[in-house]
């Protein structure tokens, strides 16, 4: 019954990130997306939240935001997986369901 | 036509709404009409000035090498709160290079961006007589 969260706000403008890591299971899986992979940069205030999310959950962000947003691939928190737009469409189907964090 | 000091505040971050895109517009029309323009970027805009952007995997425009524009215009006075930049883990070093020719100095080019503190920053927005916020 596990579930894949979907985060696509900043973590610096909404409380959607918050929200997500503090009703998330362990072992569900947070994708970023959109705005959302912001929260993917180091050294940021939100980087040590996203850095403790890692010890229960798998966190990815997809790849082409990132590309979008000049944000470095190989420039994230560590841990965190990238995925394109076909990894997208597999998470989506190896879990049960998805929860977008809207 | 007397000229006024317009500054435009940008706080959000450029892909995920229209607002970015939207506000370089207007100010980029703006500036055609020769008055005091300022830029501010604050929040999630400081993302809006981040090098290497490309959207090409999006199919949406990209826009930001406009910003490298903004000199041609005038327009350079570019200001980037330091206290948004370090909540982001960013600093100078990350965001796009602006330039703009000083007339006044044999057109020698100089950086149009200036990290300011909050505090500079407010006195900046005292200093507006328009104030457009995006």
């Amino acid at each position: 019954m596990s579930v894949l969260h979907i985060v696509n706000k900043s973590p610096y403008d909404r409380n959607s990130l918050d929200a997500c890591l503090r009703l998330a299971q362990p072992d569900s899986a947070i994708l970023l997306i959109e705005d959302g992979v912001y929260a993917a940069l180091p050294k940021a205030s939100a980087s040590e939240r996203v850095q403790q999310a890692m010890n229960n959950h798998q966190i990815y962000a997809l790849q082409p935001d990132l590309q979008a947003r000049g944000i470095d691939p190989e420039n994230l928190i560590d841990g965190i997986s990238l995925v394109d737009y076909d990894g997208f469409v597999k998470l989506t189907t190896d879990y049960d369901k998805s929860q977008s964090w809207l | 036509m007397a000229t006024k000091k317009f500054l435009y505040v940008n706080r959000k971050a450029p892909h995920g709404s229209i607002y970015a895109q939207e506000s370089l517009e207007v100010v980029l029309i703006a500036a055609a009409f020769e008055q005091d323009v300022s830029l501010a970027f604050v929040d999630d805009g400081v993302y809006q000035l981040l090098q290497n952007q490309d959207t090409s995997a999006l199919g949406s425009k990209n826009f930001s090498p406009t910003y490298k524009a903004l000199g041609d215009y005038d327009v350079s006075k570019i200001y980037v709160e330091q206290e948004s930049l370090e909540i982001r883990g960013l600093g100078k070093d990350d965001l796009m290079p602006l330039v703009y020719e000083d007339e006044d100095d044999d057109w020698a080019e100089k950086d149009s961006i200036h990290v300011v503190s909050s505090s500079e920053l407010a006195e900046i927005i005292e200093q507006q007589d328009v104030i457009l916020n995006f």
